[in-house]
């Protein structure tokens, strides 16, 4: 146990990187993805075509190599930022994609004639978009939504290959320093994910509740 | 009120509405029937622009339909709509349908409509279930409640397609006895629908249609009794032999 004790406060700094990797990443890809979803979902037919060129193309890129591109890329075209900004540019636009499709599939899975109703008392189009059907469009995207963002906080330990001492790249370190002690480092550090992602569980299942309809 | 004048509107290549001619006075009650198919959903949803049509021209209180926009909407309000299915806002308690509307479209101060809304929520008999969701309530209360979401928008016109349809026989009577007190009020109104009895009691007029035409109109008693047209006679003889 001596590996985790003594090097408490190494690894808390490092879940410490990993919640914030979570949480910047999880709010650019919401935003991103919001926009996304409602071009996919625009009567504009060029719209359309846009966000579904956009969800291909991020989609189907292995996210490591999308960081790869965004890490070693950038600089190599003036643009200079921090280590944690590339990544996370990265990151976001690949989470995106996803979070698109589960608010796509969200918005398609509310019956029709929610719409219609709201239209026939007399609501414009955007009225009843936020009134009636983002509103029951939100609710049916928890589960897929939490399995996005249970996805991404497994996937910022990519970030360890790219120089950012998140929780896996400490484990590397100690996994090294302590050749004796590695189950219980990797055990110790899998625990810290696991709590993480039940934090995720737990909440998504109270919005679930909080927010069903029958 | 309502004014149809050769409208024409195809899906594809199936022409679902030709050459309809109509005229709802102020007050009245249309009761439309027909085989399924013939077009009657359709002639209901062209009246509010749900459906668009491709020829002719709709006029409520003499004003032609707007085109898609703030006017539509504004018009759509002084329309209601009731449909088959209920479509209550599954989010929203029954209280909240009814004062969705009223607040976010009329600008009603919530105090009032939620005073207003307990009112019909009472006239229609649904009054004790103000605080729950749609998916709580029995598919009679449903539709009670879609009822009093529309008045609570003060239409002008109402407009019922199939609204006992979806309902188990024995909740059948307590929408229709609501929709007859309202006729008895003086809505006007144009219901598609098989219940004879309400075309008996609440109707003024019954309109036949079949492939996309109104093939025949009369009086509720002499189109039962003695209708005109092959298709009525033949249409007749099939539900009432159900
Ligand atoms: N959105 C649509 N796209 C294509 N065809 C449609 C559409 N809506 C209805 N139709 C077709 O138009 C015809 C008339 O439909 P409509 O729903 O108006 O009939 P109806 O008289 O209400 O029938 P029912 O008694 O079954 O409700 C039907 O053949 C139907 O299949
Ligand atoms: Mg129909």
């Amino acid at each position: 146990m001596d590996a985790l004790t003594d090097n408490a406060s190494a690894i808390l700094d490092g879940f410490w990187l990993t919640i914030q990797l979570l949480v910047v990443n999880g709010i650019g890809a919401l935003v991103l993805g919001t926009l996304v979803a409602s071009l996919r979902l625009s009567p504009v037919p060029v719209m359309r075509a846009v966000a579904g060129l956009y969800i291909t193309v991020f989609r189907n890129t292995p996210l490591l190599v999308l960081i790869v591109i965004t890490y070693f890329g950038l600089p190599e075209v003036g643009i200079q930022l921090g280590f944690f900004t590339r990544i996370s540019i990265a990151m976001s636009v690949y989470t995106s994609t996803f979070i698109a499709e589960a608010l796509r599939s969200g918005v398609n899975a509310v019956p029709l004639g929610q719409a219609e109703a709201a239209r026939s008392i007399g609501m414009p189009f955007t009225m009843t978009l936020t009134q009636v059907v983002l509103p029951q469009a939100v609710r049916a995207t928890v589960p897929p939504m939490a399995s996005v963002l249970i996805a991404l906080t497994k996937n910022t330990s990519l970030a360890a290959g790219f120089g950012l001492a998140e929780a896996t790249f400490r484990l590397k370190g100690l996994v090294n320093d302590y050749a004796t002690e590695r189950w219980v480092i990797f055990f110790g550090i899998a625990l810290g994910y696991i709590v993480i992602v039940e934090v995720i569980s737990f909440g998504a299942a109270r919005l679930e509740r909080r927010w069903r309809v029958a | 009120m309502v004014a149809m004048r050769g409208v024409q509107k195809h899906f594809g290549a199936l022409h679902v509405l030709q050459d309809i001619e109509l005229d709802v006075a102020p007050g009245e009650v249309v009761v439309v029937i027909g085989p399924s198919g013939s077009g009657k959903s359709t002639l209901c949803r062209t009246i509010n622009r749900l459906e668009t049509i491709d020829e002719g021209s709709i006029e409520i209180e003499g004003r032609p339909l707007p085109q898609e926009g703030k006017a539509l909407a504004q018009l759509r309000a002084d329309v209601g709509m009731v449909f088959q299915s209920f479509n209550l806002f599954a989010h929203k308690t029954v209280l909240e349908n009814v004062t969705l509307g009223p607040v976010k479209v009329r600008g009603v101060a919530k105090a009032d409509a939620e005073k207003r809304g307990l009112e019909l929520l009472e006239r229609v008999g649904v009054a004790s279930q103000a605080g729950k969701l749609p998916a709580q309530l029995s598919g009679g209360q449903q539709q009670r409640v879609a009822i009093a979401r529309s008045l609570a928008m003060e239409p002008k016109v109402m407009l019922f397609d199939e609204p006992t349809s979806a309902l188990d026989p024995e909740m059948i009577k307590e929408v229709l006895d609501t929709m007859v007190s309202l006729a008895q009020g003086g809505m006007t109104m144009v219901v598609v629908t098989h219940e004879m009895g309400f075309a008996r009691t609440a109707a003024d007029r019954v309109l036949f249609m079949a492939d996309g035409r109104i093939v025949e109109q009369n009086t509720p008693e002499e189109f039962f009794t003695n209708p005109q047209s092959e298709r009525a006679r033949d249409f007749l003889d099939k539900i009432l032999k159900h």
